[in-house]
């Protein structure tokens, strides 16, 4: 009974796989008949400087959104796994970003970030009316703040569930030691919480190696090239530059880093932990 | 926790309300500009209701082909959603309740897509379906977006699954029940909230999706919600407010599932991710 799913997993993913692997080894255009190449693709990949540069760009990014987005997500989880009424209402609103793709969320923030129409010129805020997507510098804490936005809820959602799940008698303990509100919070709820924040960074990390539409539709990789991060610069290779040989190189380094980012998080959290808590044990 | 908490959390409510105001301002903007004159966009604060609230804007968009995009999304996503809860719900059954080394082998194997970025293997998927001569069609998006929903599926399923206790298959193993019959009368019934929480997360994910239709489709008639905002875009140019009538239309529907579900969703990841 687990065939069908694993027949559509093998075909759509695993083959995918080892053909992104394949094809890194040859030349292809898109619309021919792929031919070998070699380690041709490889060796002009490694020593090109924009892939070089998407590749910084993409560790900028995969460790300022961490740093900026798991804090956070830490903080409201704690804040809205409390039992008032108002925070409960908060809760509903924060998750509304889930809601919206991509594309959207993207639209509606280049919309809101123009110089002449936009918040800043709204509120009449000569620090906010700036070229936000215009400069290299601004452009890219934009990325990262609208990555933040629609990520967030996702990871707080995760947090509010770990924090909901750890068992009260440990704070009523505490309580009657005299622990205090900050003593609580660094011994009981962050280790109670270590699943949860590796199993959420895990997902922030990988899920970096994917930020694909967002970054599309908001910049597409610009100004010049100042947020154009991997993934991007996969497709732009592939499917503008019709060098899918080229593209699938930078397909294999993002598996290979989501891999290993996986597989070294997974060993920090204890040997086997990650295996045994996705199991359910 | 309300019993433990002695003083209120000035700075934590603080901090709720701060990013209140970051999450609720994108969104504000969004539904005012939309019901915004064309001809004031350009002159009106944009932050304060329009003088002159106007629906022109959705007329606007419905006027071209929302309807149809509208469609395509919900055909990708029904036949999506539809299919990955038939295969799921069988392997997470098979993975619970069968203890050969297969299955564990087949779980670890699907898992493993939790920690690869499968858009990574868009290329090779664009190849194949142009092979399969599927290019430019909704089948196109179908197939491949069932795969990449497998593992998280598996993953929520199989975690709820466990908890059922294992007498009840007992008993019904007595009574002479084959598998299909305990799916069909004890584990559908039982994993039904975590079976509507993969269904809404996948639906989701499949009905947000962007990479798949701007890679595998070409035709206007097959455009689906996102790609159509996107074009939308380029096609409206300075109708600001048109473009921002179309992101309200196209989350709208999605946020009333969301109204509906949401506490569901919540819980069913509760036990999908928890601990």
């Amino acid at each position: 009974m687990v065939i069908p799913a694993l027949a559509f997993f093998a075909v759509f993913a695993l083959i995918p796989l080892a053909g992104v692997l394949v094809l890194s080894f040859m030349s292809w255009d898109g619309l021919g008949t792929p031919t070998w190449a070699g380690v041709d693709n490889w060796l002009r990949t490694l020593t090109s400087p924009e892939t070089g540069n998407a590749a910084w760009l993409s560790f900028v990014v995969m460790v300022a959104s961490w740093l900026i987005q798991a804090p956070i997500s830490l903080l409201l989880g704690v804040f809205t796994a409390g039992h008032q009424r108002y925070r409960a209402v908060l809760a509903v609103l924060y998750f509304l970003p889930l809601v919206f793709s991509a594309a959207a969320v993207a639209i509606a923030f280049k919309s809101l970030l123009d110089p002449n129409f936009g918040l800043g010129s709204a509120l009449g805020i000569d620090a906010l009316a700036q070229n936000w997507l215009g400069d290299p510098q601004l452009a890219l804490g934009v990325v990262l703040f609208v990555i933040a936005w629609s990520f967030i809820p996702f990871h707080t959602l995760l947090y509010q569930a770990g924090v909901k799940q750890i068992p009260a008698s440990l704070y009523e303990a505490a309580m009657i030691d005299g622990a205090s509100v900050w003593t609580r919070f660094w011994s009981i709820t962050i280790p109670q919480l270590r699943y949860t924040i590796v199993t959420s960074s895990t997902l922030m990390l990988v899920g970096s190696l994917t930020y694909f539409d967002l970054i599309y539709v908001l910049t597409a990789g610009g100004p010049g090239n100042a947020t154009r991060i991997l993934p991007l610069d996969m497709y732009l290779v592939g499917f503008r530059s019709f060098d899918m040989g080229r593209a699938s190189v930078i397909a294999v380094i993002l598996v290979v880093v989501g891999l290993t980012l996986s597989l070294v998080l997974n060993r920090m959290s204890g040997a086997n932990r990650m295996e045994s808590q996705m199991e359910g044990a | 926790m309300s019993a433990v908490r002695t003083r209120p959390n000035v700075i934590g409510g603080l901090l709720g309300w701060v990013w209140l105001a970051i999450i609720i301002v994108p969104i504000y903007y969004v539904v005012v500009t939309s019901i915004r004159e064309q001809s004031s966009f350009f002159s009106e604060n944009a932050l304060l209701p329009p003088s002159e609230p106007t629906l022109d804007a959705y007329v606007t968009v419905l006027q071209n082909d929302f309807a149809l995009y509208f469609m395509n999304s919900v055909i990708v996503t029904a036949s999506t959603v539809l299919v990955v809860l038939i295969v799921c719900v069988m392997a997470a059954y098979y993975v619970v309740r069968s203890r050969t080394r297969f299955a564990k082998n087949s779980f670890a194997l699907i898992l493993l897509g939790i920690a690869i970025p499968l858009q990574a293997t868009i290329i090779p998927i664009y190849y194949m379906i142009t092979q399969l001569r599927l290019y430019d069609s909704l089948l196109a998006l179908i197939l491949p977006s069932i795969a990449f929903a497998i593992p998280i599926t598996v993953l929520i399923l199989v975690n709820f699954m466990r908890d059922i206790p294992g007498e009840l298959f007992e008993s019904m193993h007595m009574d002479g029940a084959g598998d299909w019959r305990m799916l069909r009368s004890l584990v559908v019934p039982l994993a039904k909230p975590a079976i509507i929480t993969v269904a809404i997360y996948d639906g989701l994910n499949v009905w947000n999706g962007f990479l798949f239709p701007l890679v595998l489709t070409q035709s206007a008639d097959k455009r689906v919600l996102p790609l159509s905002l996107w074009a939308y875009q380029g096609e409206f140019q300075i109708n600001i407010p048109a473009v921002l009538a179309a992101v309200t239309l196209s989350a709208l529907p999605i946020v009333v599932l969301y109204a509906l579900g949401r506490r569901q969703l919540v819980s069913g990841l509760t036990a999908g991710f928890g601990k």
